[in-house]
């Protein structure tokens, strides 16, 4: 398959590229120009950015398991709808993913959905129980690129050091999620000055922060490859400025609701403002947005995770953590931290890139000859709202509903092939 | 003039909506006093009272409220969760509307619940206590007694004496007395007033010798056996030695004009003495009868609309 991009801005901040031209793809390739009438696909892209398509590192897609919230199939649409061509996912499945056989389910899925590349990210302890480390290595050879119990935080500290060594052998990273539960309790909400009116129980920002210390020490200590999910408080990029000054091994990753909103949004108590970590201040957002613009924290992943609107129309303290995010994740961020100027395009871009492609090793999240054909084109200038009836995702539980947003992802392309092109799914 | 479909809490209201509650419930007084106790106000309106937590006082009190009224009620208890039942509180109510309720009355285990039902429903709802949230109709029968009391709220000081982290008395009553002009400071165990309780620009002490003197009101909250079991306290004995409400104490350090006031239920001998609940400083027992009173007026102030409508 041979496709022609004509007149698009080609912009990947990782490789100099900022110019309008035009770009050639045959097979999954990036190649040198080949004669028009060779081309099978000529898009018109003036106007358009072409963007290396996105990679996010933190998903949830809900199969084998939970197939009301999500399946791989839809999952897959909602990622090539929000511009995504490469998505890890989160093995808290049920089965979970902690052995060879579901990893390959997943690839299977992913290959007869067919839209973007899906990564299984394998548990670190069987059964995501935290006591008995997962067969890593089986993991690894049946395509995990990473580990995680996430969900969960591996409470055990010799457990965690000793996944952290073990992944020495693969050379791979483990994903923590970072939270002393016994901190966080019952906890619904950030535990402040709006717990404290709502009368909501807690979670306080430390418990967090105290296991993102004991992580960032335990991978010094080990020398494994440590990466923290969903950072959410500014005690914890606190941690993580001592890590990376440090030369530790440590990544981390933040979420588009964490950069863009604070606690103040749970007033109302709808239930699309409950997600773990949770909602945290002002001055935590404003020090996430920094972070992320310093590269303390490396890379912008969505945590899309979906639930059934039944499951979300209950009491505040009954509903399940989590919302979705792929579909909105580029439009939110460019239009309320570019175009608002707390973050550059470039830093935006190569968070959502080749940062995260880095971190698990991808290659993929670049625009360069002989590279990967995964591509975005977005039209930045076109304007859209956020409506819950229009997601491709199987559920519609998103703390974005109603916002007017600029960015509209016109076509994504996975492996020279389009997977998603003007509202279509092909 | 108050407008409103639902009661949810005390944050919401305004002064002159507080006032018109009160004043509405001291012509309700006059109906309590008559020797045939029964108006025909709400004659056509129907009231459901949701129940999903144990309560005495606060459901038989909404209850003798619609019958003084006239309004037809129902009494639906459940157990703390619906879902453990398989049915979501929404559906419950669904269910409950479709019968054509007028109002709902809900006292729930969790913060948000009647603000859940008051976003998806017709019916009005009076939220009788959302978790550790709010208790808004304890609030406006604790103005009205302090109101028959002193007449004036302005710059009246009051201590809230207890366990604050957990009582959704503390937070509606707070916002009540500032919004009359009250000043009012919180005094408990550190472990039982939050972090962040600068929020409600109250006062914090952690002494309640230090905080008796200069009051005109010691509202003292009731302290659950179980918070000793979390962590929140080393024991009952402990609780009682720094916080009980003595009549020793009340001699030596309050004002003489002093008043006592208690949401119950009480536990006499811990948060509070005996002597000191019976004594003449309490306005225990006023404070339930004037929650009859107000319950009517917040029961008449949410159905004026729709007895107009069908007057006309």
């Amino acid at each position: 398959m041979k496709i022609t991009i004509k007149g698009a801005h080609l912009f990947d901040p990782n490789n100099n590229v900022d110019e309008v031209g035009d770009l050639y793809i045959e097979d999954d390739r990036v190649t040198d120009n080949f004669s028009a009438t060779s081309s099978q696909i000529e898009i018109d892209a003036r106007g358009l950015y072409l963007l290396p398509g996105f990679v996010d590192i933190h998903s949830h897609f809900r199969e084998p398991g939970n197939e009301d919230a999500e399946t791989i199939e839809t999952g897959s649409r909602a990622a090539v709808k929000g511009g995504y061509t490469s998505v890890a996912v989160m093995p808290n499945t049920n089965p979970p993913i902690d052995n060879e056989g579901v990893a390959r389910f997943i690839k299977e899925k992913a290959k007869e959905a067919n839209k973007c590349r899906i990564f299984p990210i394998g548990t670190i302890t069987k059964g995501r129980k935290g006591s008995k480390l997962s067969e890593m290595g089986h993991l690894y050879e049946a395509g995990c690129v990473a580990f995680s119990d996430d969900g969960d935080c591996v409470k055990n500290s010799a457990t965690i050091r000793r996944a952290l060594e073990y992944s020495l052998l693969i050379d791979v990273p483990i994903i923590e999620h970072p939270e002393d539960t016994t901190l966080t309790s019952e906890g619904q909400i950030n535990e402040g000055v709006i717990s404290t009116r709502l009368g909501l129980i807690g979670i306080p920002d430390v418990s967090e922060a105290s296991m993102v210390a004991r992580d960032i020490l335990l991978a010094k200590f080990t020398g494994g490859k440590l990466h923290l999910a969903h950072i959410s408080s500014e005690n914890s990029v606190d941690c993580l400025k001592y890590g990376k000054n440090k030369g530790i091994k440590v990544t981390s990753e933040v979420t588009p609701h964490h950069l863009l909103l604070t606690e103040e949004e749970v007033v109302h108590f709808d239930t699309n403002t409950k997600m773990k970590p949770p909602l945290r201040t002002k001055s935590d957002r404003k020090a996430l947005q920094k972070a992320l613009k310093k590269g303390i924290i490396d890379a912008v992943a969505t945590d899309h995770a979906p639930h059934p609107d039944y499951a979300k129309e209950l009491e505040y303290s009954l509903a399940p953590f989590g919302v979705v995010g792929l579909e909105t994740a580029f439009s939110a961020l460019y239009t309320r931290l570019v175009l608002s100027e707390k973050i550059s395009m470039e830093g935006l871009i190569q968070s959502m890139t080749n940062k995260p492609a880095g971190i698990l090793n991808l290659p993929v999240g670049e625009i360069k000859k002989g590279g990967t054909a995964d591509f975005t084109l977005v039209d930045l200038n076109a304007e859209w709202t956020v409506d819950p009836a229009k997601f491709a995702s199987k559920s519609a539980n998103s703390p974005f509903i109603g916002w007017k947003l600029k960015g509209v992802i016109k076509f994504t392309i996975v492996g020279g092939i389009l997977a998603f092109k003007e509202g279509e799914f092909l | 003039m108050m407008n409103r479909k639902d009661l949810l809490g005390i944050e919401d209201l305004s002064r002159e909506e507080i006032e018109e509650i009160l004043e509405v419930a001291k012509s309700m007084e006059e109906i309590l006093e008559r020797p045939i106790k029964k108006a025909p106000t709400l004659r056509g309106i129907t009231v459901a009272n949701l129940f999903f937590e144990p309560s005495t006082r606060t459901l038989s009190s909404f209850a003798l409220a619609e019958k003084r009224l006239s309004a037809d009620s129902i009494n639906l208890s459940a157990s703390s969760s619906s879902v453990l039942k398989g049915e979501t509180l929404l559906d419950t109510a669904r269910n409950i509307e479709a019968m054509e309720v007028d109002i709902i009355v809900i006292r729930h285990s969790m913060p948000g619940a009647p603000h859940l039902l008051a976003k998806r429903l017709e019916a009005s709802v009076v939220n009788a206590g959302d978790g550790t949230h709010e208790h808004p109709t304890q609030t406006l029968l604790d103005l009205m007694t302090i109101r028959k009391r002193f007449s004036e709220f302005d710059k009246l000081k009051v201590a809230i004496i207890g366990d604050i982290r957990h009582s959704r008395v503390a937070r509606s009553l707070i916002l009540g007395l500032h919004k009359m002009g009250c000043e009012v400071t919180v005094c408990g165990p550190p472990t039982l007033i939050p972090k962040w309780m600068d929020v409600f620009k109250v006062g914090i002490n952690y002494n309640i010798e230090e905080v008796i003197p200069d009051k005109d009101i010691l509202y003292i909250l009731r302290i659950q056996k179980e918070r000793q079991d979390q962590s929140f306290l080393p024991s009952m004995r402990e609780y009682i030695k720094y916080y009980s409400l003595t009549y020793e104490r009340l001699k030596k350090y309050a004002s003489s004009k002093v008043v006592i006031m208690h949401p119950g239920p009480m536990n006499r001998g811990i948060e509070i003495e005996s002597r000191v609940a019976d004594s003449e400083f309490s306005l225990i027992l006023d404070q339930v009868t004037a929650g009859v009173a107000v319950r009517m007026s917040i029961l008449y102030l949410l159905s004026r609309r729709k007895l107009n409508e069908n007057n006309n």
